[in-house]
């Protein structure tokens, strides 16, 4: 079932477009453009982040940071490997997409553990960049509970893509 | 900036600790391994990312945006009452909340800024609830394609790179109902 979703999706599209008298190779090489730029925007970061996070986890600090936080994810049911993602989620999109591609990497991408990495990177934002962004845009100094009403919202969506990827994979 | 103390933090650690741990040499090894995993991990990354933005932008030149836009003007008129009342403010949501659908930040973000400084106006620097609320919908990813999460598992050799669909739209919607709730229950606290 899965297998059809992208093949159908992509004609899909296509044929509605061109029903739709809509540019269609255009618009899809003018996307891949403004793609590219993202990845041209989050390379200098993600190389600098993946050396850092190397280096955190050469030395045994990722290890020693995922035990100390393990009992307390347990119990949440959330697998203890996913530490790093839940921290710097709400601050960096490219050091969550570095760690989360460790995770995923060292467990294997369909490995429910590196599912359910996907699934955070997938239901997250980075929070305090969007808050900036907004309320910087807007003048608002006074941001009353937008952060902890988003983080909030992070939390949740951390622990439901934990519990999802069991409901929906159990192994 | 928080990525500078993200940075000093990551490799400080790594050095006392691996210092501390002997372990040294894999760290000095490590720092030169992670930034070509870097290069590689963004190259892998380009081919995938590419062909979602460009159906997504497909989808959004075809008219697929505009009716997103049509269908949630009922669900903001409810959610952010006041900002939709005012037309210009409405057409600005309703973009915003349809372009995160289709997981195009780029056109997203000048969209929903557009639609808080309309917002803003005359509230002397102090955020109104709505204005909250309109962040925290934008900072909950609500998406139908999580395409940067299926491109990293697609560089990662994933069978079925969007087998986690489901995961994502429950996940995802309930972060956004735990956002606007806490949102809900905080308003009257914090003044």
């Amino acid at each position: 079932m899965s297998d059809y979703v992208v093949p159908v999706l992509l004609a899909g599209a296509a044929l509605y477009a061109l029903a739709r008298r809509t540019d269609v190779y255009a618009a899809l090489t003018d996307g891949a453009a403004a793609g590219l730029k993202t990845v041209g925007r989050i390379f200098p970061s993600l190389v600098a982040l993946l050396t850092a996070v190397y280096m955190f986890r050469a030395s045994g600090a990722l290890d020693g940071l995922t035990a100390l936080f393990a009992p307390a994810l347990r119990l949440l049911g959330v697998p203890p490997e996913t530490a790093g993602i839940m921290l710097v989620r709400p601050i960096s999109g490219s050091a969550a997409l570095a760690v989360a591609g460790e995770v995923m990497a060292a467990h294997g991408p369909d490995s429910n553990l590196g599912r359910t990495a996907a699934v955070m990177l997938g239901c997250s934002e980075t929070t305090f960049y969007t808050v900036a962004v907004y309320f910087g845009a807007a003048r608002i100094r006074r941001t009353r509970h937008a952060i902890p009403a988003a983080l909030i919202a992070d939390l949740t969506g951390f622990l439901a893509a934990a519990w999802t990827v069991k409901f929906f994979f159990p192994e | 900036m928080a990525m500078d103390a993200v940075w000093t933090i990551l490799t400080v650690t790594a050095v006392i600790w691996g210092a501390a741990a002997g372990r040294m040499g894999a760290v000095s090894a490590a720092a030169l391994e992670g930034a070509a995993a870097g290069v590689q991990l963004c190259l892998s990354l380009a081919g995938a990312v590419c062909l979602w933005s460009g159906v997504m932008e497909l989808l959004r030149r075809c008219g697929l945006a505009e009716k997103l836009a049509m269908v949630l003007r009922p669900v903001l008129g409810r959610l952010l009452p006041e900002a939709s009342a005012d037309p210009d403010t409405l057409a600005a949501l309703s973009g915003n909340v349809s372009a995160n659908l289709l997981g195009l930040g780029n056109a997203a973000t000048p969209l929903g800024m557009e639609a808080a400084c309309a917002m803003a106006e005359g509230c002397g620097g102090r955020a109104s609830d709505e204005l909250v609320r309109l962040v925290v919908l934008n900072t909950a990813s609500i998406q139908l394609l999580p395409t940067t999460a299926a491109a990293l598992r697609t560089a990662l050799g994933s069978a079925a790179p969007l087998d986690i669909l489901p995961c994502v739209w429950i996940g995802s919607a309930l972060s956004v109902a735990a956002g606007l709730l806490a949102a809900r229950l905080l308003e009257g606290v914090w003044r």
